[in-house]
């Protein structure tokens, strides 16, 4: 097996973790979490790409690699800060008890 | 594959894994910081070290602090609650199953003939530095502006919209 492959395997095993902790887990905090396991999959996969590539010279996957890290913070404070407004307007954080949008 | 590589994905792999099945949600957060440092050093040994350190600042340094600043303020009055079973419990594990089968057969049975290019590439601060303000500099800006708008939007979504009014009620 190549090291591309074994990087791909891992990139594949973490996004499969995330997958199923975002669709398991019934706190909005952690299936956010889970969301991000899947992007951090995804910026493995172009690091790895970018080294094993035919053209590294260029740099293409790290800059991918940054802006993808710097939309997914930008998406984490969102996220967590709406999650917050959702908790002070219905005092929970369980998504199976939000299932109404009106106040 | 290296026995570095074995280690920091056995680190990787059991930091996420104790983050997505832990009952603590405190113990997930730790957790999770575990398996993004693992990630992190997976990418300084591919030769991407400025996107280690980009991912150690971010990710461990500020979205999993950011996360635990959250669940502490969301402890929610009835914790078991967050544990009770939803209608994805049984299936949840299986889809991700079938996922990673589908990607693990991709990858395998795809990249086996590709050969290995054994030089590592340069990837320096300072060429990545020149790469942002030449080639990505429009990327760059428009990145600056997106983080502009998610600081404000965050900081208006996490305000207490009932104080603003109070204020104005006690004028």
């Amino acid at each position: 097996m190549s090291p591309l492959s074994g990087y791909l395997l891992l990139s594949a095993f973490l996004f499969s973790i995330g997958l199923a902790g975002a669709l398991t887990r019934r706190n909005a905090i952690l299936v956010l979490i889970g969301i991000e396991l899947m992007l951090n999959a995804a910026n493995l996969n172009f690091i790895a790409f970018w080294r094993y590539g035919p053209h590294p010279e260029a740099l293409t996957g790290v800059m991918f690699a940054i802006f993808s890290i710097s939309v997914a913070a930008a998406e984490a404070a969102v996220g967590l800060s709406i999650i917050l407004a959702v908790y002070r307007h219905s005092r929970t954080t369980n998504l199976d008890q939000l299932n109404s949008m009106k106040g | 594959m290296t026995i570095s590589f074995l280690l920091l994905a056995a680190i990787t792999i059991i930091g996420t894994a104790a983050a997505m099945s832990l009952k603590n949600l405190v113990h997930c957060v730790l957790a999770l910081s575990l398996g993004l440092v693992g990630l992190a050093a997976l990418y300084m040994q591919l030769g991407a070290q400025f996107v280690g350190f980009t991912q150690i600042l971010v990710y461990v340094g500020a979205v999993a602090i950011l996360a635990a600043f959250v669940i502490m303020m969301t402890r929610s009055a009835n914790p078991t609650l967050t544990n009770a079973a939803s209608s994805f419990r049984a299936s949840g594990p299986l889809i991700a199953v079938l996922v990673f089968a589908v990607l693990a057969w991709a990858t395998i049975s795809g990249t086996s003939a590709q050969p290995i290019l054994t030089a590592a590439p340069e990837g320096s601060v300072g060429q990545i530095g020149t790469a942002l303000m030449h080639r990505f500099v429009l990327p760059l800006e428009v990145i600056g502006l997106l983080l502009t708008a998610a600081l404000i939007g965050a900081g208006i979504l996490a305000m207490d919209e009932h104080r603003g009014t109070q204020h104005r009620g006690k004028q």
